[in-house]
C-alpha cells in the first residue's frame, strides 16, 4: 500500500520531494507513521525489472522521491552499464519471443491486460500517491487496460494488414511479409506514469520486438508495478525491460548502442529529438521520434505503431518443375 | 573442361550509330536546360575506352537552391493541385517514351557506365520504364493503399542516385515521388549523367509542367547541397553505407523524411539438396551481374561441405566460359568496372584478400588492354574475420566458405552489420522457409537470385538502410499518413 494519509514529517530535517519536482538524491529517508498503530507497514523497494527479474541497478545510486502524504520512496538511478546489460538480455530474448506463434503473442498480450486489471486498486492509489485524482487515476488505469487488449488483438492481424502478394512480371512466386525489427530502446513518455509507458511497450512487443525501456523519471512507480505484472503474465523474461533513471544521462547510450536497432522517444525537447536522430546514425539505427501526445486519446492507437517497429522482407520463389 | 578449342565468338557489337549525346549537358530545371551559376563542367568518360563522351554541367549550391525553388513552385502551384489521374497520365507518358526510345537508352548506359549491352537492354531499361507504368496506375488509388490513413504528399523530394544502375535508380526514386504527388530534384552520380539527362529530354517532350522534375548533375557537394538544403521535405539516398549514415546524422532534428538503400554483404547459401547446375548459375548471377556493382550481390558464398568441391569444380568450369570485354558487344557476359577509382578499391580489395591468407583464383580469360576491367574473381579458405568476407567490394569478387549444419550458416550469414539481401538454394520447401524467416535481410532469393520488379519491395534490414522501394511499400517513403 503506497498511500498514506498521515501528515507530512520533516522532523529530520529533510525537504519533501514531490513527485512533480526534479531528481534530487537525498540524504535520508522520510518514513511517515504508521497509519495504524497496530502494525508497522512493509514498504516496498521499487528496483528495475530486467530478464525477468528485480535487480538493483548495478551503480548503487539512487534518487528520492517524496509522495503525496510524505512517504519518500528511493528509486534507482540506472547506469549506462544497467542498460547495455539490458540490451544484452533484450537482445537474447528477442528470436524467441518472434518465434512463438502470433496467437501466442496475442495471449500473453491479453494476460498481460487481465493481470492489470486485477491490481487496478494498487495501480490507482500509486497514481495517487504521485499526485493524480482518483477520478484520473482510474481513469488511466482503465485506459491502460484498454490499450493493452487493443494491442493484443493486433498480434495476429497486423501482418495480414501490411503484407502482399506481388504480382511480378516474371515466373516466380513473390510476397512481402513483416517482421519486427529487433532490439528497441524506448524512452517512456515522461508526462504521465503508466498510460504512456503501456501504450509504447505494447505495439513494440505484439510483433516479436523485445525492448528496454527507461520509466517517466518523475513518476515511475508504475513503472515498476508494471513490472510485476508482467512477470506474472507468462511473458517471457527479457522481452520488456524496464530501468527507473535519468533521461537526460541514458538517452544519449539508448540512441548510440550498436546492438540497439531502433529507438523511441516522444517530447517536445527539439534537442533531444536532435540528439537521438543524431547517435542513431551510427548504426542505421531506425529514429521513431514525435512530440508529446494526449496518451489517454483513443485516437492514438492505431497498427501503423506496430508497423513503426517492423521490417519488410519480400522473397522470391521460381514457379516451375 | 577445356574451352581453349572449338567455337570462338565472332565480335557482335551493338551500334551506337542512332545515338543522340551533345557535347556538353546542362542543368535541367525549372523545365529548361540551365547553365550551371558557376559555369563548372566535369568530363563524363566512357568506362571501357577511356573517351571522354561528354562534359557535364557540375551544380553548386546556387543551382541547387534554384533547383528547389523551381520544384516548391511547381508543388504549390500545378502539381499538389492537379487532379491524380492527370498526374498519373503524365507518369504514363514518360513509361511509354522509355519504351519508344529504349534501345538509345540502353546504348548510352553502356556507354556511360559500362555494363554489358544484355543487361542494360534486357534488366536496366525495361525494368526502368515498368517502374514509371507501375507506379503511374497507383496515383489515383492511394486510398487503397493504407488503410484508415489519408495519404498526402510530403512536398519537395531530395534524390540522390547511385552509379552502378544510372536509369533505373532514377526511375525508382522518380516514379513512386511523383505518382504520390511530390516534386523532385534528382542528381544522378558524377560518373553515369548521361541518362538521367536523356530521361530529362524525355520530361521535357512528354510535357510534364516545369519544375516537376529537376535533374542536376555534379559530385559529392552538390549531394551535400541537396541533403542540407532547408526547404526539401524529403530525402532519399542509394549509395554506400558511409555516405548515408553521415546524410542521416545531416538532417537529424530538421523534420526531413529519408529512406536508405545502402550497401551490402549477401550471403549465398547452397545446400546439398540444391539443383547444383542450376546454383552455379545463380552463383555467377548473384555476383558478377552487373560486374559485381550491385549492392545486393551475392558476394558470400556458403556452401555445404558434402558438395563444396564438386560446385567448386563446376564453378570454374562455368568461369571459363564468361566473355569479359567490350560491354557493347551483345556477348559480353562482364563489362567494364565503372570508373578507375572503383577499379582501384576493388585491386585493392585483392590484395587484401591474398595479404590475409585466402586463396585468389580469376579464370584464364582475356582482357582488354584499354579500358577498366576486372576478371571474375573467387577467394578460397576465407574465414568471417576477413576484411573480404566484412566488407563491400563492389566488384567481382566472390568469398567462398563452407558449412556442416544449417544452425552454423544461418550465424555466419547473419553475422554482418548489413542486412540487404540473401539467397538460398535447396530442393525442400521446409528448409527454404525456415532459412527465408530466419536471414536477416530485405530481400530474399530463393532458388533464384539477382530478381527485381516494380511491384517488389526492395530495401535492407540493419545497416543496409531503411525504407522500401518498390511495391505498395514503396508508396509509404513518399507519403504522410494523417
Amino acid at each position: 500500500m503506497a498511500t498514506r494519509t498521515s501528515t507530512k514529517n520533516n522532523s529530520n530535517g529533510v525537504a519533501a520531494i514531490t513527485a512533480d519536482e526534479a531528481i534530487k538524491p537525498s540524504n535520508g529517508k522520510v518514513i511517515s507513521k504508521p497509519a495504524s498503530p497496530q502494525r508497522i507497514k512493509v514498504l516496498k523497494t521499487y528496483k528495475n525489472y530486467v530478464g525477468g527479474q528485480f535487480p538493483r541497478t548495478e551503480s548503487g545510486r539512487y534518487y528520492a522521491l517524496v509522495l503525496k502524504g510524505g512517504e519518500v520512496v528511493n528509486v534507482g538511478l540506472s547506469s549506462r552499464k544497467d542498460f547495455r546489460n539490458s540490451v544484452l538480455i533484450a537482445r537474447e530474448a528477442q528470436e524467441k519471443w518472434h518465434g512463438k506463434t502470433a496467437l501466442n503473442r496475442s495471449q500473453i498480450l491479453y494476460r498481460i491486460a487481465e493481470m492489470l486489471e486485477t491490481r487496478t486498486a494498487q495501480f490507482v492509489s500509486e497514481l495517487m500517491s504521485q499526485g493524480r485524482t482518483e477520478n484520473q487515476a482510474k481513469k488511466e488505469v482503465e485506459a491502460s487496460v484498454d490499450r493493452m487488449i487493443y494491442y493484443a488483438g493486433w498480434c495476429d492481424k497486423y501482418n495480414q494488414v501490411f503484407s502482399a502478394v506481388n504480382p511480378v512480371n516474371s515466373s516466380h512466386f513473390n510476397f512481402s511479409s513483416t517482421e519486427p525489427v529487433g532490439v528497441v530502446a524506448a524512452i517512456a513518455p515522461q508526462e504521465n506514469g503508466l498510460i504512456g509507458l503501456v501504450s509504447v511497450i505494447a505495439p513494440i512487443i505484439a510483433s516479436g520486438n523485445t525492448c528496454i525501456i527507461l520509466a517517466a523519471s518523475t513518476l515511475p512507480l508504475c513503472a515498476v508495478t508494471f513490472g510485476e505484472v508482467l512477470n506474472s503474465s507468462d511473458l517471457p523474461g527479457g522481452v520488456v525491460n524496464i530501468l527507473t533513471g535519468d533521461v537526460a544521462e541514458l538517452l544519449p547510450h539508448f540512441s548510440n548502442h550498436m546492438d540497439v536497432n531502433a529507438v523511441y522517444i516522444s517530447t517536445n525537447d527539439k534537442e533531444l529529438i536532435k540528439l537521438v536522430e543524431t547517435n542513431a546514425a551510427i548504426n542505421v539505427k531506425r529514429a521513431r521520434t514525435e512530440n508529446e501526445i494526449d496518451w489517454m486519446d483513443a485516437g492514438v492507437e492505431s497498427p501503423y505503431r506496430i508497423m513503426d517497429f517492423l521490417e519488410v522482407k519480400t522473397t522470391w520463389h521460381p514457379i516451375g518443375i | 573442361m577445356d574451352f581453349s578449342s572449338g567455337f570462338s565468338y565472332a565480335p557482335a557489337p551493338e551500334s551506337s550509330s542512332h545515338v543522340k549525346l551533345q557535347k556538353q549537358y546542362e542543368l535541367f530545371i525549372d523545365g529548361k536546360w540551365q547553365k550551371p551559376v558557376k559555369g563548372k563542367y566535369f568530363d563524363t568518360v566512357n568506362p571501357a575506352t577511356e573517351q571522354v563522351l561528354a562534359r557535364v554541367a557540375e551544380a553548386t549550391d546556387e543551382d541547387v537552391d534554384k533547383a528547389v525553388k523551381a520544384a516548391r513552385k511547381a508543388y504549390d502551384t500545378v502539381w499538389s493541385k492537379m487532379p491524380a489521374r492527370e498526374r498519373g497520365k503524365y507518369i504514363y507518358r514518360i513509361a511509354r517514351m522509355i519504351q519508344e526510345r529504349a534501345r538509345e537508352f540502353s546504348v548510352i548506359e553502356s556507354m556511360d557506365g559500362g555494363k554489358s549491352i544484355r543487361e542494360s537492354r534486357d534488366v536496366d531499361v525495361p525494368l526502368a520504364a515498368n517502374h514509371f507504368f507501375y507506379y503511374a496506375g497507383w496515383a489515383d488509388k492511394l486510398e487503397y493503399a493504407f488503410p484508415g490513413k489519408k495519404p498526402e504528399p510530403l512536398g519537395v523530394a531530395g534524390q540522390i542516385i547511385p552509379w552502378n544502375f544510372p536509369l533505373l535508380m532514377a526511375a525508382w526514386k522518380i516514379a513512386p515521388a511523383l505518382a504520390t504527388g511530390n516534386t523532385v530534384v534528382l542528381k544522378p552520380a558524377e560518373t553515369t549523367s548521361l541518362t538521367a539527362l536523356k530521361l530529362a529530354e524525355i520530361i521535357q517532350e512528354s510535357g510534364l509542367p516545369d519544375g516537376v522534375v529537376n535533374i542536376i548533375t555534379g559530385a559529392g557537394a552538390t549531394g551535400a547541397a541537396i541533403v542540407n538544403h532547408p526547404d526539401i521535405n524529403k530525402i532519399a539516398f542509394t549509395g554506400s553505407t558511409g555516405v548515408g549514415k553521415r546524410i542521416q546524422q545531416s538532417i537529424a532534428g530538421t523534420g526531413k523524411r529519408l529512406t536508405l538503400e545502402l550497401g551490402g554483404k549477401a550471403a549465398n547459401i547452397i545446400f546439398e539438396d540444391a539443383a547444383l547446375d542450376q546454383a552455379v548459375e545463380g552463383i555467377v548471377n548473384g555476383i558478377f551481374f552487373n560486374q559485381g556493382h550491385v549492392c545486393c550481390a551475392g558476394s558470400r558464398l556458403f556452401v555445404q561441405e558434402g558438395v563444396a568441391d564438386k560446385v567448386i569444380r563446376k564453378l570454374k568450369d562455368r568461369m571459363e566460359t564468361l566473355i569479359v570485354g567490350d560491354p557493347m558487344d551483345k556477348n559480353t557476359d562482364i563489362g567494364a568496372i565503372n570508373s578507375a577509382e572503383q577499379l582501384k578499391r576493388i585491386k585493392e580489395y585483392l590484395k587484401i584478400g591474398v595479404a590475409e591468407g585466402a586463396e585468389m583464383y580469376q579464370p584464364s580469360c582475356a582482357i582488354p588492354k584499354k579500358g577498366y576491367f576486372c576478371p571474375p574473381t573467387l577467394f578460397f579458405h576465407t574465414s568471417q574475420s576477413h576484411r573480404i568476407v566484412q566488407e563491400e567490394i563492389f566488384g567481382p569478387v566472390l568469398t567462398i566458405q563452407t558449412f556442416r549444419t544449417v544452425e552454423e550458416v544461418i550465424e555466419k550469414a547473419n553475422n554482418t552489420p548489413y542486412g540487404l539481401s540473401a539467397g538460398v538454394w535447396t530442393d525442400k520447401g521446409s528448409k527454404i522457409f525456415n532459412m527465408t524467416t530466419k536471414l536477416k535481410a530485405g530481400v530474399i532469393w530463393a532458388n533464384t537470385y539477382n530478381k527485381f520488379d516494380p511491384t517488389s519491395p526492395f530495401g535492407g534490414y540493419k545497416e543496409s538502410g531503411f525504407g522500401r522501394e518498390g511495391g505498395l511499400h514503396g508508396l509509404s517513403a513518399y507519403l504522410k499518413n494523417s
